[in-house]
Protein backbone atom coordinates (compact mmCIF):
# COMPACT_ATOMS: atom_id res chain seq x y z
CA UNK A 1 0.00 0.00 0.00
CA UNK A 2 1.17 3.73 -0.51
CA UNK A 3 1.90 5.62 1.96
CA UNK A 4 0.15 9.05 0.18
CA UNK A 5 -2.01 9.18 -2.23
CA UNK A 6 -2.56 12.22 -3.70
CA UNK A 7 -6.11 12.11 -6.43
CA UNK A 8 -7.23 15.31 -8.06
CA UNK A 9 -5.99 17.55 -5.54
CA UNK A 10 -7.12 21.08 -6.85
CA UNK A 11 -6.59 24.15 -4.89
CA UNK A 12 -7.66 28.24 -5.79
CA UNK A 13 -5.95 31.27 -4.35
CA UNK A 14 -9.32 33.38 -5.04
CA UNK A 15 -9.54 33.48 -8.77
CA UNK A 16 -5.83 31.52 -9.62
CA UNK A 17 -5.78 27.99 -9.44
CA UNK A 18 -2.78 26.50 -8.13
CA UNK A 19 -2.89 23.33 -7.76
CA UNK A 20 -4.91 21.39 -11.00
CA UNK A 21 -6.37 17.94 -10.34
CA UNK A 22 -2.76 16.62 -9.55
CA UNK A 23 -2.44 12.71 -8.61
CA UNK A 24 0.77 11.50 -6.46
CA UNK A 25 1.38 7.96 -4.75
CA UNK A 26 4.26 7.66 -2.82
CA UNK A 27 5.26 4.43 -1.76
CA UNK A 28 6.68 3.92 1.91
CA UNK A 29 10.30 5.06 2.09
CA UNK A 30 10.24 6.32 -1.16
CA UNK A 31 11.99 10.18 -1.28
CA UNK A 32 9.90 12.24 -3.76
CA UNK A 33 11.59 16.20 -5.09
CA UNK A 34 9.35 18.37 -6.36
CA UNK A 35 10.90 20.72 -8.74
CA UNK A 36 9.66 23.49 -10.90
CA UNK A 37 9.85 27.08 -11.32
CA UNK A 38 8.24 29.81 -8.51
CA UNK A 39 4.31 29.47 -8.43
CA UNK A 40 4.33 26.03 -10.12
CA UNK A 41 2.28 25.30 -6.93
CA UNK A 42 4.69 22.28 -5.65
CA UNK A 43 4.70 24.33 -1.92
CA UNK A 44 1.28 24.26 -1.88
CA UNK A 45 1.22 20.85 -2.99
CA UNK A 46 3.60 20.18 0.22
CA UNK A 47 1.16 21.75 2.49
CA UNK A 48 -1.81 20.01 1.51
CA UNK A 49 -0.05 16.40 2.46
CA UNK A 50 -0.28 17.39 6.14
CA UNK A 51 -3.60 19.25 6.17
CA UNK A 52 -1.22 23.02 6.34
CA UNK A 53 -3.41 24.36 3.38
CA UNK A 54 -6.73 23.48 2.85
CA UNK A 55 -7.82 22.22 -0.74
CA UNK A 56 -10.69 22.59 -2.77
CA UNK A 57 -10.98 19.45 -4.74
CA UNK A 58 -9.55 16.19 -4.53
CA UNK A 59 -8.29 13.72 -1.74
CA UNK A 60 -5.08 13.20 0.17
CA UNK A 61 -4.85 9.83 2.02
CA UNK A 62 -2.07 8.34 4.29
CA UNK A 63 -2.14 4.97 4.45
CA UNK A 64 -5.39 4.43 2.65
CA UNK A 65 -6.58 6.92 5.19
CA UNK A 66 -8.23 10.14 4.47
CA UNK A 67 -6.09 12.94 6.31
CA UNK A 68 -9.28 14.51 7.24
CA UNK A 69 -10.93 11.58 8.67
CA UNK A 70 -11.63 11.74 12.22
CA UNK A 71 -9.83 8.54 13.63
CA UNK A 72 -6.69 11.11 13.36
CA UNK A 73 -8.17 13.69 16.28
CA UNK A 74 -6.77 17.47 15.94
CA UNK A 75 -3.30 16.26 16.31
CA UNK A 76 -2.95 12.86 14.85
CA UNK A 77 -2.16 14.18 11.28
CA UNK A 78 0.88 16.58 12.55
CA UNK A 79 2.32 13.78 14.81
CA UNK A 80 3.02 11.60 11.81
CA UNK A 81 3.57 14.05 8.48
CA UNK A 82 6.43 16.50 10.31
CA UNK A 83 7.14 19.59 7.86
CA UNK A 84 10.54 21.49 7.74
CA UNK A 85 10.27 25.32 6.56
CA UNK A 86 12.67 27.25 3.92
CA UNK A 87 13.17 29.64 7.38
CA UNK A 88 13.47 26.95 9.71
CA UNK A 89 10.36 28.49 11.67
CA UNK A 90 12.16 27.84 15.26
CA UNK A 91 10.70 29.72 18.24
CA UNK A 92 13.17 32.48 18.81
CA UNK A 93 12.31 32.54 22.94
CA UNK A 94 12.74 28.98 23.40
CA UNK A 95 16.55 26.79 23.83
CA UNK A 96 16.71 24.33 21.43
CA UNK A 97 15.74 21.83 22.92
CA UNK A 98 12.86 23.60 24.36
CA UNK A 99 12.00 23.92 20.53
CA UNK A 100 12.34 20.07 20.57
CA UNK A 101 10.36 18.95 23.53
CA UNK A 102 7.44 21.50 23.02
CA UNK A 103 5.51 19.35 20.86
CA UNK A 104 5.85 15.85 22.60
CA UNK A 105 5.55 17.83 25.99
CA UNK A 106 2.17 19.75 25.14
CA UNK A 107 0.62 18.15 22.35
CA UNK A 108 1.60 14.74 23.04
CA UNK A 109 1.52 14.61 26.83
CA UNK A 110 4.74 13.45 27.13
CA UNK A 111 6.35 13.57 30.77
CA UNK A 112 8.97 15.96 30.88
CA UNK A 113 12.18 14.36 32.05
CA UNK A 114 11.35 11.37 29.34
CA UNK A 115 11.09 14.08 26.80
CA UNK A 116 13.90 16.09 27.42
CA UNK A 117 15.96 13.07 27.52
CA UNK A 118 14.50 12.20 24.30
CA UNK A 119 15.58 15.23 22.16
CA UNK A 120 19.39 15.47 23.78
CA UNK A 121 19.58 11.98 22.15
CA UNK A 122 17.72 13.04 18.91
CA UNK A 123 20.15 16.09 18.76
CA UNK A 124 23.23 14.40 19.82
CA UNK A 125 22.33 12.12 16.96
CA UNK A 126 22.50 14.83 14.69
CA UNK A 127 25.73 16.24 16.01
CA UNK A 128 24.32 19.60 17.92
CA UNK A 129 24.05 17.88 21.63
CA UNK A 130 26.81 20.84 22.48
CA UNK A 131 23.85 23.52 21.56
CA UNK A 132 20.90 21.80 23.65
CA UNK A 133 20.70 24.87 25.54
CA UNK A 134 21.34 27.62 23.25
CA UNK A 135 18.80 30.08 21.52
CA UNK A 136 17.99 29.67 17.38
CA UNK A 137 19.48 33.12 17.29
CA UNK A 138 22.98 32.31 18.05
CA UNK A 139 23.38 29.32 15.69
CA UNK A 140 24.55 29.84 12.39
CA UNK A 141 21.43 28.90 9.71
CA UNK A 142 22.61 25.67 8.38
CA UNK A 143 22.99 24.89 12.83
CA UNK A 144 18.85 26.10 12.97
CA UNK A 145 17.82 24.19 9.40
CA UNK A 146 19.55 21.01 11.33
CA UNK A 147 17.80 22.12 14.63
CA UNK A 148 14.29 22.47 12.64
CA UNK A 149 14.87 19.25 11.33
CA UNK A 150 15.33 17.62 14.74
CA UNK A 151 12.38 19.14 15.55
CA UNK A 152 10.00 17.89 13.32
CA UNK A 153 11.40 14.24 14.19
CA UNK A 154 11.06 14.59 18.17
CA UNK A 155 7.32 13.27 16.77
CA UNK A 156 8.32 10.69 15.06
CA UNK A 157 6.65 10.85 12.04
CA UNK A 158 6.33 8.52 9.38
CA UNK A 159 7.12 10.86 6.65
CA UNK A 160 8.26 14.41 6.68
CA UNK A 161 7.92 17.29 4.22
CA UNK A 162 10.60 19.86 3.36
CA UNK A 163 9.96 23.18 1.72
CA UNK A 164 12.88 24.66 0.48
CA UNK A 165 15.16 23.65 3.11
CA UNK A 166 18.13 25.29 1.87
CA UNK A 167 17.13 28.17 -0.16
CA UNK A 168 17.66 30.65 2.92
CA UNK A 169 21.29 29.51 3.11
CA UNK A 170 24.62 30.46 2.87
CA UNK A 171 25.97 28.28 0.07
CA UNK A 172 28.75 26.81 2.47
CA UNK A 173 25.65 26.03 4.95
CA UNK A 174 23.59 24.15 2.57
CA UNK A 175 25.76 20.80 2.59
CA UNK A 176 25.21 20.06 6.38
CA UNK A 177 21.60 20.31 5.79
CA UNK A 178 21.91 18.07 2.38
CA UNK A 179 23.96 15.73 4.49
CA UNK A 180 21.17 14.86 7.43
CA UNK A 181 18.46 14.91 4.71
CA UNK A 182 20.79 11.91 2.92
CA UNK A 183 21.43 10.22 6.44
CA UNK A 184 17.64 10.28 6.49
CA UNK A 185 17.33 8.67 3.30
CA UNK A 186 19.50 6.23 4.69
CA UNK A 187 17.23 4.74 7.62
CA UNK A 188 14.43 4.37 5.63
CA UNK A 189 12.63 8.08 5.88
CA UNK A 190 9.67 8.51 3.51
CA UNK A 191 10.09 12.24 1.97
CA UNK A 192 8.37 14.42 0.32
CA UNK A 193 11.15 17.20 -0.64
CA UNK A 194 10.47 21.05 -2.83
CA UNK A 195 14.18 21.94 -3.47
CA UNK A 196 15.93 24.13 -6.22
CA UNK A 197 19.02 22.13 -5.33
CA UNK A 198 18.72 20.10 -8.69
CA UNK A 199 22.04 18.24 -8.45
CA UNK A 200 20.79 16.95 -4.95
CA UNK A 201 17.36 15.97 -6.37
CA UNK A 202 18.82 14.01 -9.13
CA UNK A 203 21.46 12.19 -6.28
CA UNK A 204 18.89 11.59 -3.40
CA UNK A 205 14.96 11.42 -4.96
CA UNK A 206 13.84 8.00 -5.95
CA UNK A 207 11.68 9.64 -8.06
CA UNK A 208 11.77 13.52 -9.19
CA UNK A 209 8.49 15.26 -9.79
CA UNK A 210 8.15 18.56 -12.54
CA UNK A 211 5.62 20.90 -11.74
CA UNK A 212 4.12 23.48 -14.44
CA UNK A 213 0.84 25.70 -14.02
CA UNK A 214 0.07 23.60 -11.22
CA UNK A 215 0.17 19.65 -12.91
CA UNK A 216 2.63 17.37 -12.38
CA UNK A 217 3.93 17.75 -16.22
CA UNK A 218 7.04 15.01 -16.03
CA UNK A 219 8.00 12.55 -13.48
CA UNK A 220 10.29 9.99 -13.48
CA UNK A 221 14.01 8.66 -12.13
CA UNK A 222 15.98 11.31 -11.39
CA UNK A 223 18.78 9.90 -14.64
CA UNK A 224 15.88 9.96 -16.98
CA UNK A 225 14.31 13.09 -16.10
CA UNK A 226 17.75 15.27 -15.91
CA UNK A 227 19.19 13.58 -18.81
CA UNK A 228 16.25 13.64 -21.14
CA UNK A 229 13.37 15.12 -20.33
CA UNK A 230 10.32 14.00 -22.45
CA UNK A 231 7.78 17.18 -22.27
CA UNK A 232 9.26 20.39 -23.52
CA UNK A 233 8.20 22.62 -20.55
CA UNK A 234 10.33 20.59 -18.63
CA UNK A 235 13.51 20.62 -21.32
CA UNK A 236 12.94 24.26 -21.04
CA UNK A 237 12.99 24.19 -17.21
CA UNK A 238 15.88 22.43 -17.32
CA UNK A 239 17.91 24.70 -20.01
CA UNK A 240 17.41 27.44 -18.04
CA UNK A 241 18.74 25.85 -14.54
CA UNK A 242 21.67 24.86 -16.72
CA UNK A 243 22.17 28.19 -18.27
CA UNK A 244 22.35 29.45 -14.57
CA UNK A 245 24.74 27.25 -13.98
CA UNK A 246 22.72 25.24 -11.06
CA UNK A 247 23.13 21.57 -12.60
CA UNK A 248 26.18 20.33 -14.90
CA UNK A 249 24.67 19.47 -18.28
CA UNK A 250 24.82 15.95 -18.16
CA UNK A 251 23.73 15.54 -21.84
CA UNK B 1 39.36 63.30 9.95
CA UNK B 2 41.64 61.07 7.81
CA UNK B 3 43.95 58.64 9.45
CA UNK B 4 47.40 59.47 8.62
CA UNK B 5 49.54 56.05 7.98
CA UNK B 6 52.54 55.36 9.93
CA UNK B 7 50.85 57.04 13.20
CA UNK B 8 50.14 54.83 15.87
CA UNK B 9 46.76 53.36 15.79
CA UNK B 10 45.82 53.39 19.31
CA UNK B 11 46.84 56.95 20.08
CA UNK B 12 44.46 58.04 16.85
CA UNK B 13 41.74 55.64 18.24
CA UNK B 14 41.70 57.34 21.67
CA UNK B 15 41.68 60.59 20.06
CA UNK B 16 38.84 59.58 17.75
CA UNK B 17 36.92 59.02 21.01
CA UNK B 18 37.75 61.39 23.08
CA UNK B 19 36.93 64.06 20.55
CA UNK B 20 33.30 63.92 20.08
CA UNK B 21 32.76 63.31 24.21
CA UNK B 22 34.38 66.99 24.32
CA UNK B 23 32.41 68.37 22.22
CA UNK B 24 29.20 67.22 23.81
CA UNK B 25 30.06 68.06 27.20
CA UNK B 26 31.02 71.72 25.61
CA UNK B 27 27.58 72.07 24.13
CA UNK B 28 25.90 70.92 27.22
CA UNK B 29 27.10 73.13 29.40
CA UNK B 30 27.19 76.21 26.46
CA UNK B 31 23.53 75.67 26.16
CA UNK B 32 22.51 74.99 29.46
CA UNK B 33 24.09 77.83 30.99
CA UNK B 34 23.04 80.54 28.96
CA UNK B 35 19.95 79.38 29.56
CA UNK B 36 20.06 79.46 33.60
CA UNK B 37 22.05 82.29 32.92
CA UNK B 38 19.02 84.29 31.20
CA UNK B 39 16.38 83.04 33.56
CA UNK B 40 17.96 83.67 36.60
CA UNK B 41 19.40 87.08 35.56
CA UNK B 42 15.69 87.98 34.36
CA UNK B 43 14.16 90.75 35.97
CA UNK B 44 10.95 88.66 36.72
CA UNK B 45 12.83 85.73 38.22
CA UNK B 46 12.26 86.40 41.81
CA UNK B 47 8.70 86.63 41.67
CA UNK B 48 8.91 83.34 39.28
CA UNK B 49 10.83 81.35 41.96
CA UNK B 50 8.52 82.63 45.34
CA UNK B 51 5.37 81.72 43.08
CA UNK B 52 6.43 78.46 41.81
CA UNK B 53 9.80 77.34 43.59
CA UNK B 54 9.78 78.42 47.24
CA UNK B 55 11.61 76.38 49.54
CA UNK B 56 9.47 77.26 52.18
CA UNK B 57 5.94 76.31 50.49
CA UNK B 58 7.58 73.40 49.27
CA UNK B 59 8.63 71.98 52.33
CA UNK B 60 5.06 72.48 54.11
CA UNK B 61 3.43 71.41 51.25
CA UNK B 62 5.50 68.24 50.86
CA UNK B 63 3.68 65.62 53.45
CA UNK B 64 -0.04 66.13 52.14
CA UNK B 65 1.71 65.93 48.61
CA UNK B 66 3.39 62.78 49.43
CA UNK B 67 0.45 61.29 51.17
CA UNK B 68 -2.00 62.28 48.47
CA UNK B 69 0.95 60.95 46.18
CA UNK B 70 0.94 57.38 47.90
CA UNK B 71 -3.00 57.52 47.33
CA UNK B 72 -2.03 57.94 43.16
CA UNK B 73 0.54 55.45 43.35
CA UNK B 74 -2.15 52.74 44.56
CA UNK B 75 -4.67 53.77 41.89
CA UNK B 76 -1.72 53.52 39.75
CA UNK B 77 -0.69 50.32 40.38
CA UNK B 78 -3.88 48.41 40.85
CA UNK B 79 -4.82 50.01 37.80
CA UNK B 80 -2.53 48.54 35.91
CA UNK B 81 -2.27 45.28 36.86
CA UNK B 82 -6.15 45.07 36.17
CA UNK B 83 -5.65 46.61 32.84
CA UNK B 84 -2.34 44.56 31.81
CA UNK B 85 -5.18 41.09 31.98
CA UNK B 86 -7.78 42.97 31.00
CA UNK B 87 -6.51 44.05 27.84
CA UNK B 88 -4.59 40.82 27.32
CA UNK B 89 -7.85 38.85 27.19
CA UNK B 90 -9.37 41.37 24.85
CA UNK B 91 -6.40 40.77 22.86
CA UNK B 92 -6.72 37.02 23.20
CA UNK B 93 -10.10 37.13 21.89
CA UNK B 94 -9.30 39.42 18.58
CA UNK B 95 -6.44 36.63 17.80
CA UNK B 96 -8.75 33.89 17.76
CA UNK B 97 -10.02 32.50 14.39
CA UNK B 98 -12.74 30.23 13.68
CA UNK B 99 -16.29 30.94 13.33
CA UNK B 100 -17.18 29.68 16.84
CA UNK B 101 -15.04 33.27 18.24
CA UNK B 102 -16.78 35.47 16.36
CA UNK B 103 -18.75 36.78 18.79
CA UNK B 104 -15.42 37.15 21.45
CA UNK B 105 -14.19 38.94 17.99
CA UNK B 106 -16.79 41.32 17.80
CA UNK B 107 -16.85 42.54 21.69
CA UNK B 108 -13.10 43.32 21.30
CA UNK B 109 -13.75 44.99 17.64
CA UNK B 110 -16.64 46.85 19.34
CA UNK B 111 -15.04 47.73 22.84
CA UNK B 112 -11.43 49.34 21.02
CA UNK B 113 -13.80 51.38 19.63
CA UNK B 114 -16.26 52.32 22.07
CA UNK B 115 -13.89 53.19 25.13
CA UNK B 116 -10.83 54.45 22.20
CA UNK B 117 -13.24 57.06 21.01
CA UNK B 118 -14.08 58.53 24.20
CA UNK B 119 -12.12 60.95 26.86
CA UNK B 120 -10.77 59.51 30.02
CA UNK B 121 -12.13 62.64 31.68
CA UNK B 122 -15.70 61.93 30.33
CA UNK B 123 -15.42 58.15 31.34
CA UNK B 124 -14.13 59.43 34.31
CA UNK B 125 -17.31 62.08 35.51
CA UNK B 126 -20.06 59.49 33.91
CA UNK B 127 -19.31 56.60 36.15
CA UNK B 128 -17.48 58.73 39.07
CA UNK B 129 -20.61 60.12 39.21
CA UNK B 130 -23.32 58.79 37.30
CA UNK B 131 -23.10 54.69 38.80
CA UNK B 132 -22.95 55.96 42.31
CA UNK B 133 -25.77 58.77 41.85
CA UNK B 134 -28.07 55.43 40.86
CA UNK B 135 -27.88 53.97 44.13
CA UNK B 136 -27.64 50.40 42.71
CA UNK B 137 -27.93 47.95 46.06
CA UNK B 138 -24.65 45.74 46.32
CA UNK B 139 -22.70 47.50 44.14
CA UNK B 140 -19.79 50.38 45.53
CA UNK B 141 -20.80 53.85 46.07
CA UNK B 142 -17.45 55.35 46.04
CA UNK B 143 -16.01 57.91 43.37
CA UNK B 144 -13.02 56.69 44.17
CA UNK B 145 -13.83 52.74 42.59
CA UNK B 146 -16.15 53.76 39.91
CA UNK B 147 -13.67 56.58 38.37
CA UNK B 148 -10.72 54.08 38.75
CA UNK B 149 -13.15 51.79 37.15
CA UNK B 150 -13.47 54.31 34.07
CA UNK B 151 -10.31 54.59 33.83
CA UNK B 152 -9.30 50.51 33.24
CA UNK B 153 -12.13 50.61 31.01
CA UNK B 154 -10.31 53.40 28.77
CA UNK B 155 -6.93 52.21 29.06
CA UNK B 156 -7.39 48.50 28.62
CA UNK B 157 -8.83 49.69 24.95
CA UNK B 158 -4.95 51.48 24.28
CA UNK B 159 -3.75 48.44 25.41
CA UNK B 160 -5.51 45.72 23.67
CA UNK B 161 -4.55 47.53 20.50
CA UNK B 162 -0.67 47.50 21.79
CA UNK B 163 -1.19 43.80 22.24
CA UNK B 164 -2.08 42.94 19.30
CA UNK B 165 0.29 44.65 17.45
CA UNK B 166 2.51 42.78 19.15
CA UNK B 167 1.09 39.76 17.90
CA UNK B 168 0.60 40.85 14.56
CA UNK B 169 4.32 41.79 14.52
CA UNK B 170 5.39 37.73 15.55
CA UNK B 171 6.22 36.47 11.61
CA UNK B 172 3.67 34.37 10.34
CA UNK B 173 6.07 31.83 10.45
CA UNK B 174 5.47 30.91 13.83
CA UNK B 175 2.00 29.96 13.79
CA UNK B 176 2.53 27.82 11.08
CA UNK B 177 5.30 26.02 12.81
CA UNK B 178 3.15 25.94 15.89
CA UNK B 179 0.60 24.67 13.91
CA UNK B 180 2.38 21.80 11.61
CA UNK B 181 3.74 20.56 15.39
CA UNK B 182 0.06 19.95 16.26
CA UNK B 183 -0.20 22.87 19.01
CA UNK B 184 -3.84 24.10 19.03
CA UNK B 185 -4.54 27.42 18.52
CA UNK B 186 -4.67 28.89 22.16
CA UNK B 187 -1.66 26.48 22.82
CA UNK B 188 -0.06 28.21 19.28
CA UNK B 189 -0.93 31.49 21.44
CA UNK B 190 0.26 30.95 24.54
CA UNK B 191 3.81 29.39 23.72
CA UNK B 192 4.60 30.57 20.48
CA UNK B 193 3.22 33.99 19.87
CA UNK B 194 2.64 35.44 23.30
CA UNK B 195 5.79 35.33 24.63
CA UNK B 196 7.23 36.88 21.69
CA UNK B 197 4.75 39.54 21.48
CA UNK B 198 4.91 40.21 24.97
CA UNK B 199 8.33 41.01 24.65
CA UNK B 200 7.80 43.08 21.51
CA UNK B 201 5.16 45.37 23.40
CA UNK B 202 7.15 46.59 26.25
CA UNK B 203 8.32 49.99 25.14
CA UNK B 204 5.02 50.59 23.68
CA UNK B 205 3.46 49.59 27.17
CA UNK B 206 5.71 51.65 28.99
CA UNK B 207 4.05 54.94 27.45
CA UNK B 208 0.63 53.56 28.61
CA UNK B 209 2.15 53.02 31.73
CA UNK B 210 3.78 56.73 31.68
CA UNK B 211 0.64 58.17 30.95
CA UNK B 212 -1.96 56.41 33.32
CA UNK B 213 0.21 57.52 35.80
CA UNK B 214 -0.27 60.86 34.78
CA UNK B 215 -4.18 60.45 33.94
CA UNK B 216 -4.50 58.72 37.34
CA UNK B 217 -5.10 62.97 38.47
CA UNK B 218 -8.30 62.86 36.70
CA UNK B 219 -9.92 61.27 39.73
CA UNK B 220 -9.16 64.31 41.54
CA UNK B 221 -12.39 66.47 40.01
CA UNK B 222 -14.26 63.43 41.53
CA UNK B 223 -12.43 64.56 44.93
CA UNK B 224 -10.84 61.63 45.00
CA UNK B 225 -7.50 63.37 47.43
CA UNK B 226 -4.44 62.05 45.48
CA UNK B 227 -1.01 64.48 44.59
CA UNK B 228 -2.93 67.02 42.33
CA UNK B 229 -5.49 67.22 44.31
CA UNK B 230 -3.45 67.70 47.63
CA UNK B 231 -1.74 70.28 46.06
CA UNK B 232 -4.44 72.83 44.43
CA UNK B 233 -6.15 72.27 48.20
CA UNK B 234 -3.02 74.15 49.16
CA UNK B 235 -2.47 76.28 46.30
CA UNK B 236 -6.18 77.37 47.17
CA UNK B 237 -5.06 78.39 50.69
CA UNK B 238 -1.97 79.92 50.03
CA UNK B 239 -1.89 81.42 46.66
CA UNK B 240 1.41 79.59 45.98
CA UNK B 241 1.96 77.20 43.45
CA UNK B 242 4.75 75.05 45.20
CA UNK B 243 2.57 72.54 45.63
CA UNK B 244 2.12 71.67 42.32
CA UNK B 245 5.73 72.01 41.30
CA UNK B 246 6.10 69.26 44.67
CA UNK B 247 3.70 67.27 42.72
CA UNK B 248 5.32 66.88 39.35
CA UNK B 249 8.68 66.05 40.84
CA UNK B 250 7.30 63.13 42.63
CA UNK B 251 5.67 62.54 39.31
CA UNK B 252 8.89 62.87 37.73
CA UNK B 253 10.79 60.42 40.34
CA UNK B 254 8.19 57.64 40.06
CA UNK B 255 8.73 57.83 35.66
CA UNK B 256 11.91 58.24 35.26
CA UNK B 257 13.05 55.31 36.86
CA UNK B 258 10.46 53.53 35.09
CA UNK B 259 12.14 53.86 31.82
CA UNK B 260 14.82 53.37 32.66
CA UNK B 261 14.51 50.23 34.37
CA UNK B 262 12.74 49.30 31.19
CA UNK B 263 15.53 49.90 29.08
CA UNK B 264 17.75 47.69 30.98
CA UNK B 265 15.44 44.40 31.51
CA UNK B 266 15.21 44.91 27.28
CA UNK B 267 18.82 45.31 26.97
CA UNK B 268 19.03 41.80 29.59
CA UNK B 269 16.64 39.88 27.63
CA UNK B 270 18.71 40.57 24.49
CA UNK B 271 21.92 39.57 25.55
CA UNK B 272 20.21 36.36 27.80
CA UNK B 273 19.51 35.20 24.16
CA UNK B 274 22.58 36.20 22.55
CA UNK B 275 24.92 34.73 24.95
CA UNK B 276 22.59 31.75 25.88
CA UNK B 277 22.38 29.55 29.25
CA UNK B 278 25.78 28.39 29.02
Amino acid sequence: MNRIEIEQLTKFYGERQVLDAVDLSIAPHEVVCLIGASGSGKSTLLRCINGLTEFDEGTVRLDGVDIYDESFGRTGLYKRVGIVFQAYNLFPHMSVLENITLAPIRVHGRDRREAEAAGLKLLELFGLGQYAKAYPEQLSGGQQQRVAIVRSLATEPDVLLLDEVTAALDPELIGEVLKIIRDLKTSGMTMVIVTHEMGFARDVADRVCFLDGGRIVEQGNPHQLFSKPENPRTQKFLERIIAAGRLEATV
Amino acid sequence: MTRRPGKGRRQIALKDRLAPVLISLASVVLVFGAIAYFVGTAEQWPRIQSQFFSVDAMIEAAPGVARGFLVSLQIWLISLVCIGIWALVLAIFRAMSGPWFAPLRVFAIVYVDLFRGLPALLLVLLFGFGIPALNLPGLPKEGLFWGGVALILSYSAYATEVYRSGIEAVHEGQGMAAKALGLSQWQTLRYAILPQALRNVVPAMLNLVVALQKDVALLSVLGVRDAVREAQIYTARTFNYSSLVVAAILFLLATIPLARLTDHLARRDRQRRLQGAK
